[in-house]
Order: C-alpha cells, then sequence, then structure tokens
C-alpha cells in the first residue's frame, strides 16, 4: 500500500489528516512545528541543526535523540545539496516539522514528523539501499545515518520533488526541565 | 570549524574546532592530505576534544587521511574524542579502524 498525504493549511493551523502505511490505517492529529525555506548552500546546514536541535529538545527528546534527529536531516541536506543538485548553492530546499499522533496497533503514539523536499534529480529508489559498512572507504555513510537515526525514513516522487518524510517517536511527552 | 597546526619533533597536531560538515570538512581533508602526503610527516595527530558536531563528509575525511597514512606508511592517530564525535563514528562502525587515545600525552607517546 501506499502513503497518502494531505496539504497541510499554509496558515499552519492544526488539522486531521489521514494516513495509510502499510496495511494498518492511521488517523493522525498534527500541529506543525517549524517550516524552513532554504537554499542548497551547504553554509546553511548549521543553521539548521542548530533549528532542530533547539526544537527536538523542547519536545522532550532525549539528549542523544536529539542528536539523531539533528544528525539525520543533516544527512539528508548533504545528500540533497551534493546528489540531487549537484554541489549547485542557489536551488531550493523546504524543511517541514510536524507533530504528529499515530496510532499503531491500537496504541496512540506522539511523533515528530520530517518532511524534506527538493526539486533536483529523481532520486533512484534502486540506488537508496546505501553501501556495505565492511568496506573502509570515504562517503556512502548519509544514507546508513540517516536510517539508524529515525524511526521510519520513506522516500518518494511527487510532482518534480522529492520527498523524504521522517519520523522519530517521542517516549517523553515533558520538555526537559532545563530547557 | 577552525583548524591550527602544532608541531612536536616529527609530529603534527591538528587542532580542530566547531562543526565538520560539508562545508567545512574539505578544509580539514586538504589539511591531513597534505601533511601527510606533501610534507609525509610520519605522524598526524587530530585533537578532537572541541569538536561540537560532525557529519559522514567528516568521517569520510578522516578515513581519507587514514588511507593516506597507510599509504605512505604514516600514523595517523585521534584523541579526545568527545561523546558526539564518539557515536558518530560508532554507527558508522569504523570507530575500531582508527587509532584512538583518551589524552594528547598518549597520542604522542614515543
Amino acid at each position: 500500500m501506499g502513503l497518502l498525504y494531505h496539504q497541510i493549511p499554509e496558515n499552519g493551523v492544526p488539522r486531521k489528516r489521514v494516513v495509510e502505511i502499510g496495511a494498518s490505517i492511521v488517523v493522525s492529529r498534527e500541529s506543525m512545528l517549524l517550516k524552513l525555506e532554504l537554499r542548497s548552500n551547504p553554509e546553511m546546514l548549521c543553521v539548521v541543526r542548530a533549528s532542530l536541535g533547539q526544537l527536538t529538545e523542547k519536545l522532550g527528546f532525549p539528549e542523544a535523540e536529539c542528536r539523531a534527529v539533528v544528525l539525520a536531516v543533516d544527512e539528508a541536506l548533504t545528500n540533497i545539496i551534493r546528489h540531487a543538485y549537484g554541489g549547485q548553492t542557489e536551488r531550493p530546499i523546504e524543511l517541514s516539522c510536524r507533530r504528529i499522533q499515530v496510532r499503531q496497533g491500537g496504541a496512540h503514539r506522539e511523533a515528530l514528523e520530517i518532511l524534506v523536499e527538493d526539486r533536483g534529480l529523481k532520486v533512484d529508489g534502486a540506488k537508496l539501499c546505501g553501501r556495505s559498512l565492511e568496506e573502509v572507504k570515504p562517503g556512502g555513510l548519509g544514507l546508513h545515518f540517516i536510517r539508524e537515526s529515525m524511526d521510519t525514513v520513506e522516500f518518494r516522487r511527487k510532482i518534480g520533488k522529492n520527498q523524504l518524510r521522517m519520523l522519530k517517536f517521542l517516549h517523553v511527552t515533558e520538555p526537559r526541565k532545563d530547557s | 570549524m577552525q583548524i591550527s597546526a602544532r608541531h612536536l619533533d616529527k609530529i603534527t597536531i591538528f587542532d580542530v574546532t566547531g562543526d565538520i560538515d560539508l562545508s567545512t570538512s574539505p578544509e580539514l581533508r586538504k589539511a591531513l592530505l597534505r601533511e601527510l602526503r606533501e610534507l609525509h610527516m610520519p605522524r598526524v595527530v587530530l585533537n578532537l576534544k572541541a569538536v561540537r558536531y560532525i557529519d559522514s563528509s567528516g568521517v569520510a575525511s578522516l578515513v581519507e587521511g587514514l588511507k593516506a597514512s597507510r599509504d605512505v606508511g604514516a600514523r595517523f592517530i585521534l584523541f579526545g574524542l568527545n561523546t558526539t564525535v564518539r557515536e558518530v563514528l560508532q554507527l558508522s562502525r569504523l570507530l575500531k579502524i582508527f587509532e584512538t587515545y583518551e589524552s594528547e600525552e598518549q597520542a604522542v607517546a614515543p
């Protein structure tokens, strides 16, 4: 089965949507947390990392999971800049983060959903397997880092855009007291 | 990222500060390869204590440094790995291929 996306209104008002994953129907309540429109300039990566670091901390993720989400997003943007845009620095990238509620097997789970979109070269799904980690060579680790860092990772091509959707489930609902 | 070099006998010590990512890793790579391939330093040591962040492009630069050191018969050593750097190297499953130490004293020991 596929995955159904419904457009989020520009005013960011939370709304209901239905997402179909695998064989189970999931009803999500979502709210937009952060939306960034940036250019494919590597110098902007530190800005995105800082934003995601603060967002994940506010959401109450443990420190190691904050670092994992930041790494995954950084690697996703790096892949877009290097591969989808071939190093061009002025191409558009959109990143949006939502807090969603997912029903899995009768239980509700809170999650951070991160959607990264670019208008670059079509991503070949067959090549998204990463490389063997047994080989000691530079490069090819980004996708591995994304998969290891996030709970769900999905790629799709939609209306001239590459979309990467990542989910990280929240295990802690209250923000940390020191944040 | 900032990178500065110190020399101790025939050892080059690089002190790296800040973030190693797509925008900064080429500078690190260039510095490592110059020291190993052009200046033929027998030991190149990287102080990672003050590195706040490293991504896959940074790890790739370290792997290139390691490969270059093997090619020229030099030693390539990392020390001062903080939690962030250690986590990423463990995630890459490449931590074990590097010669690592806790302190500079250990890294430059004969």
